[in-house]
């Protein structure tokens, strides 16, 4: 036999990876093409103008680009897309805080303890995240439980000196009431890696190096930390990039200094019906999260190899 | 050994108090709707007095009830869709180890994860717009918003999928093949067996997902297509609203006995079958 015969299995391959990936094709990549499209486009009366229109035998093609000088050259984008990154990274970092003693900690816990812990982690997760955030309308408004307590503590003053709040005893909508909003919605997200990664530590290193002579704080630092790397490093993407295009609750919880580019794109969409203008803010967007993607994707392919 | 590991008792004390602050933070906001819901006066700084009369208003109240139930069906479709297509993207990256465009394929698999969601929902309207104007399908609506959820659900499934497939032990796949059974019968027969209870934790996972998602919903829903979600979300920007208490307390009921029942039922599963193995292990020997 001269020629090799596919294998019998061969379409049976083809269809359980074709049919996920043709999907995909269609229905995640070709929408970022037609935004990337729209963002050359004019806007009509009614709807966004063609780019390629043809008539009289000529192949007409308006590639608008003055969208993108435009979004660069206004002051209210550039500010916007600042902003988002400043408060996704005041949340990772709140985030990162708060879960990983919190991750630790669960992980240290004894063994038949933990999958209840998991399960006490998870629960809000599964509770729709819409109704928790606006909990927290309740909470931090005047009169508010978690309001009466930060001011009967005279934490205010010292929130007022870190520009978090505009004035004393008013807590919502304000950078304060975003951060901790967001914090709250993402920090399962932090948990969830740190935990899978803090649970499969070897506890015997930290045998040695207590036999080596370093002090619990030492091991910490140079053994515990370094080997949790990857879980810190996917948690934080998993809150920090989402957290960048929020939507949701800087609408609910956030106020006019902390403007989030999701809010900008929302309004430009749904306010000012102007999709062209949407869609450069959406490109650009993307431009920015692409290396964190990238990282976050490299992580999750090497987490998917790694025990095959 | 406690030693080395935390060091001191200070630390352990630490530890039970950070779990314990850390726990009160993430089920304050949950108490206080359901203390909300059962106050008679609508502001929540005020207690008015004890009353049922808001579940009673919700019995009657159409636009959240027919949001509801669209809701609930988007989310079962979304939820099986996404678990079927799910499975077979896990399968291709765990057990097909080449392919044309592996990396690519698994980034578009993991992007869904992270990608804000207003990116997710405009791009898709836009490209569900422009196939509606060539060809008058879909309209926006049920449609659309159920293909935006599966985008999303196809993420999950596939990772808590994949999670599994790659526990399982090829030996056993392999013995199946050399028992002379073809590929769908290994898949039927020995596979699916075994990741039966994730593929019940993707459904789950996908269908509150879905059954909570705002935005994607927001930019793909249309007229007489609203999702509770967005019924929930305008009430909610004009204020706090009674009525939202209610609603959220029942969800959280709901969830809270789901989510620990299914856990016991997983709990149970997992001891009956180490049982299971090591009574097998002990005939062996």
């Amino acid at each position: 036999m001269t020629t090799l015969r596919k294998p019998r299995w061969w379409r049976g391959r083809t269809a359980v990876i074709g049919i996920p990936y043709v999907w995909l094709l269609a229905f995640f990549l070709a929408p970022f093409l037609i935004v990337f499209k729209y963002s050359l486009a004019e806007m009509g009366a009614v709807t966004v103008q063609d780019v390629m229109t043809v008539a009289d035998g000529v192949v007409k093609l308006t590639l608008k680009y003055s969208n993108y000088n435009f979004i660069v050259s206004d002051d209210l984008y550039f500010k916007a897309y600042v902003s988002s990154v400043k408060y996704a990274a005041i949340t990772t970092f709140c985030c990162l805080f708060i879960g990983y003693p919190f991750a630790y900690f669960m992980a240290r816990a004894r063994a038949t303890l933990q999958p209840t812990l998991l399960m006490m982690v998870m629960l809000p997760f599964w509770t729709s995240f819409l109704l928790r955030v606006y909990a927290w309308k309740g909470l931090l408004d005047e009169g508010g439980w978690v309001a009466n307590a930060l001011t009967a503590l005279h934490l205010d003053h010292l929130l007022l000196a870190g520009g978090m709040i505009e004035a004393l005893d008013k807590y919502m909508h304000t950078p304060f009431s975003l951060v901790v909003g967001m914090t709250y919605t993402y920090l399962p997200f932090m948990i969830l890696p740190l935990y899978a990664n803090l649970a499969k530590l070897d506890l015997r290193l930290l045998e040695a190096a207590a036999d080596l002579g370093a002090t619990p704080w030492v091991a910490f630092w140079k053994i515990t930390v370094p080997l949790s790397k990857a879980g810190i490093i996917a948690g934080s993407m998993l809150v920090f990039i989402p957290c960048v295009g929020e939507f949701v609750t800087p609408e609910l919880l956030g106020g006019p200094q902390t403007l989030m580019i999701g809010r900008v794109i929302w309004d430009e969409f749904f306010s000012n019906n102007d999709w062209p203008i949407a869609s450069t803010v959406a490109v650009v967007l993307v431009l920015l999260i692409v290396v964190p993607l990238a990282i976050f994707n490299k992580y999750q392919a090497e987490a998917q190899e790694r025990k095959s | 050994m406690s030693r080395a590991v935390f060091g001191t008792r200070f630390a352990a004390g630490f530890g039970k108090s950070w779990l314990l602050a850390g726990f009160l933070f993430l089920y304050l906001p949950m108490v206080t709707l359901i203390v909300y819901s059962f106050n008679k006066s609508p502001l929540p700084s005020i207690w008015g007095g004890f009353t049922l009369e808001w579940y009673g208003k919700l019995a009657s109240d159409q636009e959240i009830l027919s949001g509801l139930w669209l809701s609930l069906k988007i989310a079962f479709w979304s939820a099986t869709l996404s678990v079927i297509f799910g499975t077979m993207a896990a399968f291709a990256l765990v057990k097909y180890k080449r392919f044309f465009g592996r990396t690519f394929f698994s980034g578009m698999v993991n992007a869904p994860l992270v990608m804000p969601e207003v990116i997710q929902g405009l791009s898709l309207l836009l490209m569900l717009v422009a196939i509606q104007r060539a060809v008058g399908f879909p309209e926006r609506g049920f449609m659309t918003i159920l293909l935006g959820h599966m985008v999303l659900g196809l993420a999950y499934g596939s990772v808590v999928i994949s999670a599994r497939l790659q526990e399982l032990n090829p030996q056993l796949e392999e013995a199946a093949m050399d028992l002379g059974a073809k590929p769908w019968q290994v898949f039927y027969l020995v596979t699916l067996p075994m990741i039966t209870q994730s593929l019940a934790s993707a459904w789950l996972l996908t269908f509150s997902l879905s059954l909570d998602d705002v935005v994607t919903s927001a930019f793909l829903s249309g007229p007489g297509a609203t999702t509770m979600p967005l019924v929930i979300f305008s009430r909610a920007r004009l204020g706090m609203s009674p009525s939202v208490n209610a609603i959220a307390t029942v969800t959280i009921v709901v969830v809270a006995v789901c989510v620990t029942v299914a856990s016991i039922l997983v709990a149970r599963a997992e001891r009956r079958r180490a049982l299971e193995i090591s009574a097998a292990q002990r005939d062996d020997s």
